[in-house]
């Protein structure tokens, strides 16, 4: 954790962003100290506005703890992909900044980004080189690499992602799941700190997904941070500790996993053949949001105890034919952050 | 797909079964960067070795460059036709054609013939080619952002980029006379060189201004190519990039040949790329030279500047 310190070129620990965990709902991790360092990826009122005056990225604060699994999640065109492209350097912010591994982004690209791994909105080798040349490729420009290995690494790199029978094949001539193995290969041709992938299972049918899912955990599990965007909540969830919800280009969810799931208010929902009765005691008991739906009659469950509630109807005299309560999946609570649908707010 | 037990930040250089060479990678994620640090120059000529290797390890590229010295053998066959005939039945002069005349005495001329012929417009559009793809084209496959966030760095990227267009400036520039060479020596007599002021000069000197006047000819492809590479810039189209170079390259001709537009006509980009006459005279009229290797000077300076402007500050979105 503390490696940061260590880099040769001398990153000074600069002063944390002003309101990394300022602009999010919820502290992304209030048990961790706040210094840069503690933190693979940093953002502090990033903001992207394009020439036509669309904001694609509005003001966000990202915190991405390191070895965290972090899924960075959104409808399609929420802004996902461009704010990677700022963390990566590729796009330029408009206003505020970022930091990748403690290090300002982009004015330290050629410092942290050797250190990072990525995969940017799918796969991108030349159609007409094989697998194996298209990596020694990526691995050609790297400065910081040593060609010496370079084969050995190669090797490594294919055959953690199974494409070590396919190296010769022409790029062109692969899967779409192939071509996305082969992405994340060149992001583990060197020792990696922060692996980045946007999108890593867009297009792929169900046995590619759990491909990727299986590549994420072993990722995660060498003790390397992974920051992953999905327009899926159920894509990353099982391998995810930390979410960011990203809506119209705006954070409006950042923390971990069970805080998401926390923030949802669980519901009594109770069955009885007087549902305006047991409505009455619900609203006595100042229980908000009541609803009557046939036999049904729900409201949302604050501090109070279901026993209690359900001591209150029988004295009120309502009979109880069942009693439950209700918490909202984690996609329903995706869905109520993010809105119905793709692209709801244009 | 299970977890498997891999050492922590140590992912690719993991040791795994049947790699031998991994006790040579390093181990620790700290020592990922600084490594190539320390050789600069190094790392900077694998990535042009890699650029090359795409380059001309491309068979659209190889095709072109075949292309290219097919041409020189078609003309020297259908000019040594024309001077067989014309030996036979007597006709008239070289049509208008620079060197035609000198021909049939020494074959060395075909190279001069094949590079003024070909400049017109099929070693530009050659050039055109790898210029114009060259940052246009990676945007369009989607390997510029990979590339940069390699980082391979832009100013990087742009550097080796137009060092591997110079590259290939030169080699079609001396493919061409290359291979006119030898068609000529196949096809006519070989032997001193009578210059255009009427001096023989030996055959070696005749070669050496050849080669000179080749590398001329590179220097103006190579000035071309900048052109080519700031147009790349501003495009993912790799087509639209050389399309419009092209489109560069025969309107500056057609403006070269209209005398309304003398006044500019030292300023277009394809103005000098004959006066390598001059180096065919003696004695050899320098300022013309020298004048024209200023003028591909210029346009390097101004379209190498202009691209790494703009390729320094614009988002990559492709």
């Amino acid at each position: 954790m503390t490696e940061v310190r260590a880099d040769p070129a001398g990153v000074s620990a600069g002063p944390a962003p002003a309101g990394v965990h300022a602009g999010a709902s919820v502290p992304a991790e209030p048990a961790e100290p706040t210094a840069p360092s503690s933190l693979a990826v940093a953002s502090s009122g990033l903001t992207k506005r394009f020439r036509g005056g669309q904001v694609a990225v509005d003001h966000i604060d990202l915190a991405v703890p390191r070895g965290s699994v972090y899924g960075f999640l959104g409808p399609n065109g929420s802004g996902k992909t461009t704010t990677i492209r700022m963390l990566l350097g590729l796009a330029f912010p408009t206003s505020g900044s970022a930091e990748l591994l403690g290090v300002p982004m982009p004015a330290g690209a050629v410092r942290v980004l050797p250190r990072v791994g990525s995969l940017i909105e799918g796969p991108a080798f030349y159609p007409f080189l094989n697998g194996r040349d298209n990596l020694a490729r990526c691995d050609a420009a790297d400065r910081t690499a040593d060609p010496r290995t370079a084969p050995a690494r190669i090797n490594q790199a294919l055959e953690r992602v199974g494409l070590l029978a396919a190296a010769k094949k022409r790029y062109r001539n692969y899967s779409l799941g192939m071509k996305q193995r082969l992405a994340i290969a060149a992001g583990l041709l060197v020792p990696r700190e922060l692996i980045v992938l946007d999108e890593p299972t867009n297009g792929l049918d169900p046995q590619g997904t759990r491909e990727v899912r299986g590549l994420i955990r072993e990722i995660a599990a060498s003790g390397i941070t992974v920051f992953v965007s999905s327009h899926l909540l159920a894509e990353v969830e099982q391998v995810c500790s930390h979410v960011g919800v990203m809506r119209t280009g705006r954070l409006v969810f950042q923390g971990r996993l069970e805080e998401l799931r926390r923030t949802g208010a669980a519901r009594i929902r109770i069955e009885t053949a007087e549902p305006a009765a047991a409505a009455a005691v619900l609203e006595r008991l100042g229980l908000a949001d009541p609803q009557v739906a046939g036999n049904e009659v729900s409201a949302q469950l604050a501090d109070d105890q279901p026993e209690r509630v359900c001591a209150e109807l029988v004295k009120a005299g309502v009979g109880v034919r069942g009693l439950a309560v209700v918490s909202p999946s984690l996609e329903e609570l995706f869905v109520g952050l993010t809105g119905e649908g793709f692209d709801v707010d244009g | 797909m299970a977890e498997s037990s891999v050492p922590r930040a140590s992912v690719a250089g993991a040791p795994m079964a049947g790699a031998p060479a991994a006790q040579a990678v390093p181990a620790g994620a700290g020592t990922a960067a600084g490594l190539g640090h320390d050789r600069p120059v190094r790392a900077w000529l694998r990535f042009f070795r890699s650029e090359l290797r795409l380059v001309f390890g491309r068979r659209r590229n190889q095709a072109l460059l075949a292309v290219v010295g097919a041409f020189p053998i078609v003309i020297g066959i259908g000019l040594r036709i024309a001077v067989h005939d014309r030996s036979g039945g007597g006709g008239g002069g070289g049509g208008g054609l620079a060197f035609v005349d000198q021909l049939a005495g020494n074959g060395v001329f075909l190279s001069f013939i094949a590079l003024t012929l070909l400049l017109t417009l099929v070693m530009p559009l050659a050039v055109a080619v790898v210029a114009g793809d060259s940052i246009a084209g990676e945007a369009g496959y989607g390997t510029l952002r990979y590339l940069l966030a390699v980082p391979a760095g832009r100013m990087r990227i742009l550097a080796v980029k137009y060092a591997v267009v110079v590259v290939f400036a030169i080699a079609v520039a001396f493919v061409v006379a290359a291979v006119a060479l030898a068609t000529g020596a196949a096809l006519f007599p070989i032997g001193p060189v009578t210059l255009l002021s009427g001096t023989t000069v030996p055959l070696a000197e005749g070669m050496l201004r050849l080669v000179f006047v080749t590398l001329f000819v590179a220097a103006a492809m190579a000035s071309l190519g900048a052109i080519g590479l700031a147009i790349s810039t501003l495009t993912e189209h790799a087509i639209g990039a050389i399309a419009a170079l092209a489109i560069i390259v025969v309107a500056s001709q057609v403006a070269d040949t209209v005398p309304q537009f003398a006044v500019i006509h030292p300023y277009l980009p394809t103005h000098w790329w004959n006066s390598f006459d001059s180096l065919l005279r003696a004695p050899i009229d320098t300022g013309v030279l020298l004048r024209g290797l200023l003028s591909f000077g210029v346009y390097l300076v101004i379209f190498s500047s202009f691209a790494w402007a703009r390729f320094t500050t614009a988002d990559v979105t492709s």
